[in-house]
């Protein structure tokens, strides 16, 4: 493969059976410098996911069309699958832009999950240790405690990347598993709720400590802070010196340095803007879906966000597409356990569209060029 | 003194899974590719080492076809990054997500399934008679002794043969290997693979010998840890090998103490491999902060013949 791309300008001898390749009326160049293509590289992406998937469903003696339909027939054929993929869009939109404003710095945040439930843990706090909070109260500070609790976590990884070189993709991972044993303490273990027949979660919330549901549905305030969200991150990126400096950290630290952009500092913050994000996004688990601190109170949402990410390529508008897409396929993958597949086949064709985007992306770079007589 | 003895043998038999899926993951960062798949990969090696087996009922025939399957993960990861140049960590995170819904998927049917696996074990009668040292090492399952062979072989090949400079020299300055003529794409394929085999060989072990029945991401953040203790071996194979004990030491440590009951949640005793690990990091970071960085220096990037420096 590696051979077949050469240079404009060949510099060592060619073997004769490269020189044979060479006599094609074209060539595969490499351009590292070829904007990588536009809108539709992720839709192929998907595209290619679908048909890899779709051959491992054929495997186990299933047919990937019905499979597939039910899928899509459960996230998006019914007002009821509709509100649920937003449901579940919300949680992923949000810690998808917060993983997003650190991968604009290089900073490998793969602990959303952890934060997450650090965020659904402490605004649980809240209405545990202050039952007695007027009404009106407990949602302005279970958000504040949700966002402060997920940005703390958020700071256990950057504190030891910052001043220790700590790897931050290994530690913000082990937080998660470190958040995910808290979780199972709290709700197996003093946080249980006495009446609740051996259920692993703590009592319901009150009224006043759930958020506003949309006419009748499921789907929660929270979709409107969701998307502020995305308009102010986008605003601050674009149009703020902060937003410059970030952009220049990520392009080049080296030349960020030298401007005395102080990067420790870029990354404590973006790692509690990060993590505030997931945690506000687990205060809206439990506040708003939910109603309780309960096991498992995320599947997976925070590994998702990572891909919600790249599909949108970090760019917060196509981030409300993607989580949309991505929900839909989460709700699917509900649908698809009635015949008897399990719902981590929502897993499986994330992470295959994840390679196929990423490969998919690289490829767009290489390009056709006819060879010139001149050229042999 | 039988505690201690008790102790020391569970942490062989927890460390083991580690050591392997370190040394795979040692070999392919040495020549410049970080595999984040470790997780996924192992995950694939033990549900296809449990669906085999199940089927078979062949102890080799399970090893072959756990260490082919991580092998295609591994050719997926290695044709991303070395022949598309795509972003290692992406893709290593993709690896990771694919393998953990994939197993998920295959292990559906088998879920729960006890296997009635029996490793071979070594007996060493000679030694049996020495105190202390015969109890622990006199009756060890054979891939433990395989994956201590391993570590001694890889670093023998690492720093003593001409084939292990030129992985130094593919994983530290390709554009210089390059030009000697060594093929840095060529190193970089068969490295990538032949870790992802021995992470295969991890989920192997880890299914066959230390939990024989599947349950769904029974690795439990194995991987994420292995990659964790590479850095901590400074990415010597002999090395590994005491990090890795030391590691299936903290996990058997935790196991152990949640038997006698001393008043600690066992939440929190099952965080101590995880806290363990940023602490450790932390621990080196500080140790070696004057020092340049132990890792291959051109780690995670991508190799152009015509880029420019």
């Amino acid at each position: 493969m590696n051979q077949k791309i050469t240079a404009g300008q060949p510099s060592v001898p060619m073997k004769k059976g490269l020189r044979r390749f060479r006599s094609l009326p074209f060539r595969i160049e490499y351009d590292p410098h070829k904007k990588s293509g536009g809108w539709w590289i992720p839709l192929l992406s998907i595209g290619a996911a679908l048909a890899i998937c779709a051959l491992f469903i054929a495997l186990n003696g299933m047919n990937p069309a019905v499979v597939y339909g039910k899928m899509l027939q459960g996230a998006f054929g019914s007002s009821f699958g509709f509100s649920e993929t937003l449901v579940k869009a919300i949680p992923l939109l949000l810690c998808g832009l917060g993983v997003a404003i650190a991968y604009r710095i290089s900073i490998w945040n793969i602990g959303a999950e952890g934060q997450l439930i650090a965020g659904a843990i402490g605004a649980t706090a809240v209405t545990i240790f202050a039952p007695n909070l007027p009404g009106p109260l407990y949602i302005p500070v279970m958000m504040l405690a949700g966002a402060a609790a997920g940005a703390a976590w958020g700071l256990l990884t950057a504190i030891p990347r910052a001043f220790f070189q700590v790897n931050e993709l290994i530690s913000s991972l082990m937080l998660n598993y470190i958040a995910l044993l808290l979780l199972d303490y709290f709700v197996f273990g003093p946080w249980r709720d006495p009446e609740g027949f051996n259920f692993p979660g703590t009592p319901i919330f009150t009224p006043s400590q759930m958020l506003a549901t949309i006419g009748g549905s499921r789907l929660h305030f929270g979709l409107i802070f969701a998307l502020i969200a995305v308009a102010v991150f986008a605003f601050l990126l674009s149009k703020t010196r902060w937003g410059y400096e970030l952009r220049l950290l990520g392009a080049n630290p080296s030349a960020a340095a030298y401007s005395g952009i102080k990067a420790n500092k870029h990354i404590l913050i973006v790692m509690m803007i990060s993590g505030g994000l997931a945690g506000f996004a687990g205060m809206l688990e439990v506040s708003g879906t939910a109603h309780r601190l309960m096991y498992g109170i995320s599947p997976g949402y925070g590994y998702t966000a990572i891909i919600i990410a790249w599909i949108a390529k970090l760019n917060p508008w196509a981030m409300i597409v993607s989580s949309v897409f991505i929900g839909g396929l989460i709700v699917g993958g509900y649908s698809v356990q009635t015949i008897g597949l399990p719902s981590s086949m929502s897993l499986m064709l994330q992470g295959s569209i994840l390679f196929c985007l990423i490969g998919g992306e690289m490829l767009s770079k290489y390009r056709l060029k006819r060879v010139s007589e001149e050229g042999k | 003194m039988d505690l201690f003895i008790l102790l020391i043998t569970a942490a062989i038999s927890s460390g083991t899974p580690l050591l392997f899926a370190v040394l795979g993951g040692i070999i392919s960062e040495k020549a410049g590719v970080i595999n984040l798949g470790t997780e996924g990969i192992m995950l694939i090696g033990a549900v296809i080492s449990c669906i085999v087996f199940i089927q078979t009922g062949n102890l080799f025939v399970t090893l072959v076809a756990a260490v082919f399957a991580a092998a295609g993960l591994g050719f997926i990861h290695a044709f991303l990054c070395i022949s598309l140049r795509s972003n290692q960590i992406v893709s290593g995170l993709a690896i990771t997500l694919f393998g953990t819904g994939l197993s998920a998927y295959l292990g559906k049917a088998i879920a729960g399934t006890a296997l009635a696996v029996s490793v071979p074990k070594i007996k060493l009668p000679w030694l049996e008679s020495v105190p202390f040292i015969g109890r622990i090492f006199s009756n060890l399952d054979l891939f433990i002794w395989v994956s201590v062979a391993l570590a001694v072989l890889l670093y023998l090949y690492m720093y003593k043969t001409s084939l292990g400079l030129h992985l130094k020299a593919v994983g530290d300055s390709p554009s210089t290997s390059d030009v000697m003529g060594i093929s840095v794409a060529g190193y970089r394929y068969f490295h990538v693979i032949a870790g992802s085999m021995l992470m295969g060989l991890a989920g192997f072990y880890l299914i066959m010998v230390y939990s024989p029945n599947w349950i769904e991401g029974m690795t439990a953040g194995r991987g994420w840890i292995a990659i964790a203790l590479i850095i901590f071996a400074r990415w010597n194979p002999l090395y590994a090998l005491l990090c890795a004990y030391f590691f299936g030491g903290l996990d058997a440590l935790g196991f152990r103490i949640q038997l006698f009951d001393i008043g600690i949640p066992s939440y929190f005793l099952k965080m101590l491999p995880y806290v363990s690990t940023i602490l450790v990091l932390m621990f080196i970071g500080w140790k070696n902060r004057h020092n340049p960085p132990a890792e291959p220096t051109s780690l995670g990037i991508p190799y152009f013949r015509e880029q420019r420096f």
